[in-house]
Parts: structure tokens; sequence; C-alpha cells
């Protein structure tokens, strides 16, 4: 699902932050990224959400080159691609539901359509009261909620989460936990940029961890 | 993903928070309109629409005139017969009168009396003065049957045959003057709405660029869920072809307005002395039925540009934000 041969990646003339990455995602994967801060993880990140380009190496995802691919191509690609970032990024003039609806509306799919699917995962992330709710009205831990359950609401092939859990106690981080297991189940893979020691203690599986922009996996 | 009741809550709030009927619908639009600088924008463009609309009707206003001198003097030839000792000017306005009667294309010759050249001369010379002392040429207006090729040099040698002291005015070198006027007229028109089409475009860029950087956040989240440039953009220019057009409108309308009352008043002084002179020199000041479509295009083609520009804007501003 995702290849990376060889991928370096500097800012300007800076250093390289991430060297020689060599690694691979398999399709339905689990994964955590870890690391200390500045380890590269949020730039290992944008480079798997094509926000960043490689200055060196290549990157495979989902069957493309991305190297090879214009900008609308690029659009295309990141509608199969969910991304939680730490900020949450919710439209403060939207409310709580139709930021969910967000990735089905740029899709251009009719409301009737996906409305009840929209509504279910919000109920199921335990929004369902706070559908009307703006994103300045909502706790840290409900932003948290909405931002993953717009990543997630158009079931992407892969699954990227930046420090999800950061901004939840770890009551909450668990439940955060189990919907990305259960979304893993249902055939996303996933990869969770945390460096929460115990949250990654309380599932098993494969790590990537950061080092000095090198690249280390614990399978 | 499926129901709800399918998979049960995945997280459990408890019982202090229960799961409320859902009345969610999308109302919001992508970008909010209020985050576009759009009064301003719209002031921007009504003022641009207004000055273009003025010059386009001043334009068609003064061309409309001209022409209208034009064919009316291009109708009339002036023959003047200069008095000379020895000469009879009586028998020589007579013979002139009569060759140019005999001119094919002529329909109209008309000699103006002595009293009537006496009259066209009081306004530099002032009345009371004897005209008997002074040598005043004579005038003869002859009106040519418009549309026929007439030979002037034919009359001219026939004129002079009979009355060597004529010479004979078919106001050639005043139409060609009145025709370089219009054409200045014209270019300046031109060169006023072109200055006006490019600062409408720097205008709408910068109010782009600005509604571009106040909105960053959305176009960013908007990328992030896979909308392309151009879904992006055209979000962004419904509104922004919006403001052009209530510009259009308000500046366009503002224009027409000010023609419709112009000519309201022109109707009311005429008659009066200065109505009179306005009159000459540029008609009943009032602006054809085209030349309202004219301005109502120009107001459609500004609203045009003001999407132009900030679609332009737009892709250029996209390309730098992921």
């Amino acid at each position: 699902m995702v290849r990376f041969e060889n991928v370096g990646l500097r800012y300007g003339l800076g250093p390289e932050i991430l060297r020689d990455l060599s690694f691979q995602i398999p399709a339905h994967s689990f994964q955590f990224l870890t690391g200390p801060s500045g380890a590269g993880k949020t730039s290992l990140l944008k480079l798997l959400f094509l926000s960043l380009r490689p200055t060196r190496g290549l990157v495979n995802l989902l069957g493309y080159d991305i190297s090879l691919l214009g900008k609308e191509e690029i659009a295309d690609l990141r509608k199969r691609i969910g991304i939680v970032l730490q900020d949450f990024r919710l439209l403060d003039h939207m409310t709580t539901y139709e930021n969910v609806a967000l990735p089905f509306r740029v899709m251009g799919r009719d409301e009737s359509s996906y409305r009840k699917e929209v509504i279910d995962l919000l109920k199921w992330v335990g929004l369902g009261e706070r559908m009307d709710a703006l994103p300045p009205i909502l706790s840290g831990g409900e932003k948290q909620r909405a931002a993953i359950a717009r990543a997630v609401i158009s079931r992407p092939q892969l699954l990227l989460a930046d420090e999800p859990t950061g901004n939840v106690d770890p009551t909450l981080g668990r439940r955060l936990l189990r919907l990305f297991i259960e979304l893993n189940r249902s055939g996303t893979a996933v990869i969770i940029a945390t460096h929460d020691i115990t949250l990654m203690d309380q599932y098993e599986a494969r790590r990537l961890v950061l080092h000095q922009g090198r690249l280390h996996i614990y399978e | 993903m499926s129901s709800v009741d399918d998979r049960g809550l995945l997280v459990d709030l408890g019982e202090d928070r229960p799961q409320l009927p859902a009345q969610a619908r999308i109302v919001s639009p992508i970008v909010p309109r209020a985050s576009i600088a759009g009064r301003a924008l719209v002031a921007v463009v009504a003022i641009m629409t207004f000055l273009a609309s003025i010059t386009t009707g001043g334009v068609l206003l003064v061309s409309e005139a001209a022409a209208e001198w034009q064919s009316e003097v291009a109708s009339e030839i002036t023959v003047q017969v200069r008095p000379k000792t020895g000469r009879d000017l009586e028998r020589d306005i007579a013979q002139v009168t009569e060759a140019m009667r005999a001119q094919s294309g002529i329909v109209e010759v008309r000699p103006f009396t002595k009293d009537e050249s006496s009259k066209l001369l009081e306004p530099w010379l002032g009345s009371g003065l004897s005209f008997e002392e002074l040598p005043v040429p004579r005038v003869i207006i002859a009106r040519v049957q418009p549309g026929t090729s007439f030979d002037l040099n034919a009359l001219r040698n026939r004129v002079i045959q009979v009355a060597p002291t004529a010479s004979v005015d078919d106001h050639r070198a005043w139409i060609e003057r009145m025709r370089s006027m219009t054409g200045a007229t014209l270019f300046a028109g031109f060169g006023i709405l072109v200055l006006v089409i490019a600062a409408t475009i720097i205008s709408v860029s910068f109010a782009t660029r600005g509604a571009m950087a106040a909105n960053r956040p959305i176009v960013e989240v908007l990328h992030f869920v896979g909308a392309g440039d151009r879904y992006i953009a055209n979000h962004f220019l419904r509104h922004f072809l919006q403001l052009g057009l209530e510009g259009g409108v308000i500046g366009g309308g503002m224009a027409m307005l000010g023609f419709g009352f112009s000519e309201s008043i022109a109707n009311w002084f005429s008659g009066t002395p200065v109505g009179d002179q306005f009159a000459a020199l540029l008609g009943t000041f009032s602006l054809r039925p085209l030349g309202y479509i004219a301005i109502a295009l120009q107001a459609v083609v500004i609203a045009a540009v003001t999407g132009w520009a900030a679609r332009r804007t737009l892709f250029a501003t996209l390309a730098s934000i992921d």
C-alpha cells in the first residue's frame, strides 16, 4: 500500500530531517510511529499525506509514484487517505455535522446519500448531541473526536493520526484507540504518530521508531 | 461505516449524555461570505463601473453629436462673393446663384440678402453700423443632395468663371478637424476604459489575495479532505462573481440614472440661452437606447473581469498553499 525507498527530506538548504527511509505499510495493517520530539514524525506523516515531496528517494502510495502526480491527481488520492492532525483543523463556521460531512460534500455527493452515515458515526464517537454545535464551543476531546470522525467518514484506505490522544485524558485516549482499532478491523491501514508509551502499550502493534532522522522498525 | 445499531457506541459517554435525535443539516457555505471583504470590493467595482459607464456614455454622446454636425456640414456648400471695385456685387451674386442651380446634385440655393449678411456680422461689429461703407462679402448657401457624389471642382470652375472674386467652401477642413477631434475623444475614452479595467483587475486581485489569506485555514482543510484547486477556486469564485455583478449593477445603474437625469435637466433648460448653447454643442444630451444597452453590457463585462481576475489570483494563490 505504501512503499518508501531511500527517502530523504530536507527543508530548504537545511540538514536532512529524514534520512534513507525504506519501509512498507501493508494494507489493513496497524502501526505506531514514535520517537522523541523533533525526530520527524510530523514530517513523515506529511510525506505520507502528500503535503511534502521528498528531496530524494521513491515514494509509492496506493500504487502511484507520487513524483509523477499532478495537483488534481494528488487531490483525488487524498480522498482515499484520512488524516487527524494535532490541532484538529475543524472549520469554525461549520457545525460538527457539517465538518464531519465535509469529505462527502467535496466528493459532490448528495446530502441525502450520506446524512444517516454521518449521524451514525457522530453517535458512534459520542457526539450525537453535539451535531449542531460549532467547534469553538466544543471541548478539546470533542474536537478531537470530530476530527477523527471527519478523517474516517469516507472509509479511507489509509488513516494517519498525529498525536490523536495528545489533547485528551487517558480514559478518552483509550476510547479513541479503540476507535482506531475498530477502524483497522474494518479494513483501513492505520498509522498513529505518538510519543505516548502508555497508549502504545495498550495495543500490540508494529512500531516505527524515528531517531535522528532514521527509521527503526519493531515488528 | 455500519450503523450505530450494528456496532453500538464506541465511545460510551454514560447516562448523563443521552443521544438526542439528530436535526443536523448542511446549511453553511464552504466559504463564508462574511470572510470576504465584500462591501469594499462591491464599492470599488461600482465606482469603476460608474466611471467606465460615464466615459462610454460621454464618448457616445460626443460621437453622435459630431456625426450629426458632420452630416449637416457635409451636405452644405458655402460660396463667398467678395466685393471688388469695378464689379457689380448684386449681379455677381445673381450669376453665381444661377450657376449653382444649374449644377446637378444641388437641391437648394439660398443667397443671403444684404440685411441677412449684416445680421451675421452684428455679434462682432454691433448694430447701427452702415454696411454700405464696408466691403462685406456676401454668402450663398447651397444644400447638396445627400448620398450623391458631388463634383466640387466643376462647381468651383463654373462659379469662378462668372464671378472671379468668389470662393467655394465645402467645409472639408472643418470636417477633417471634427473627425480628428472625435477620433481623439474616442481614443481618450478607450484609454480611460483600459485604465479603469486595469484598476479593477488590480483591486480585485488584492481583494482576492486578502480573502485567500483570511481563509487560508479553510483552504488547507479542503486540501486535507481531498478537494482539488478547481473545487476550492469555484467556491471562492462564486462570491467574487456575485460581488462583481452587484458592483456592476450599482455602478452601471447609477450611470444610467445620471444620464437620464442629465437629459431631464437639459430638457428643463431647453429654450434658455444656456440650454441652447449646450444643445448646439452636445445635441439634446440624450443617450440613445443603444447607449444604455452598451452601459448594461459594460457592467456585465466588468463583473466578468472581476471574476476572471479573482480566478487568476485564486489559482496562483492556491498553488502556493498546501
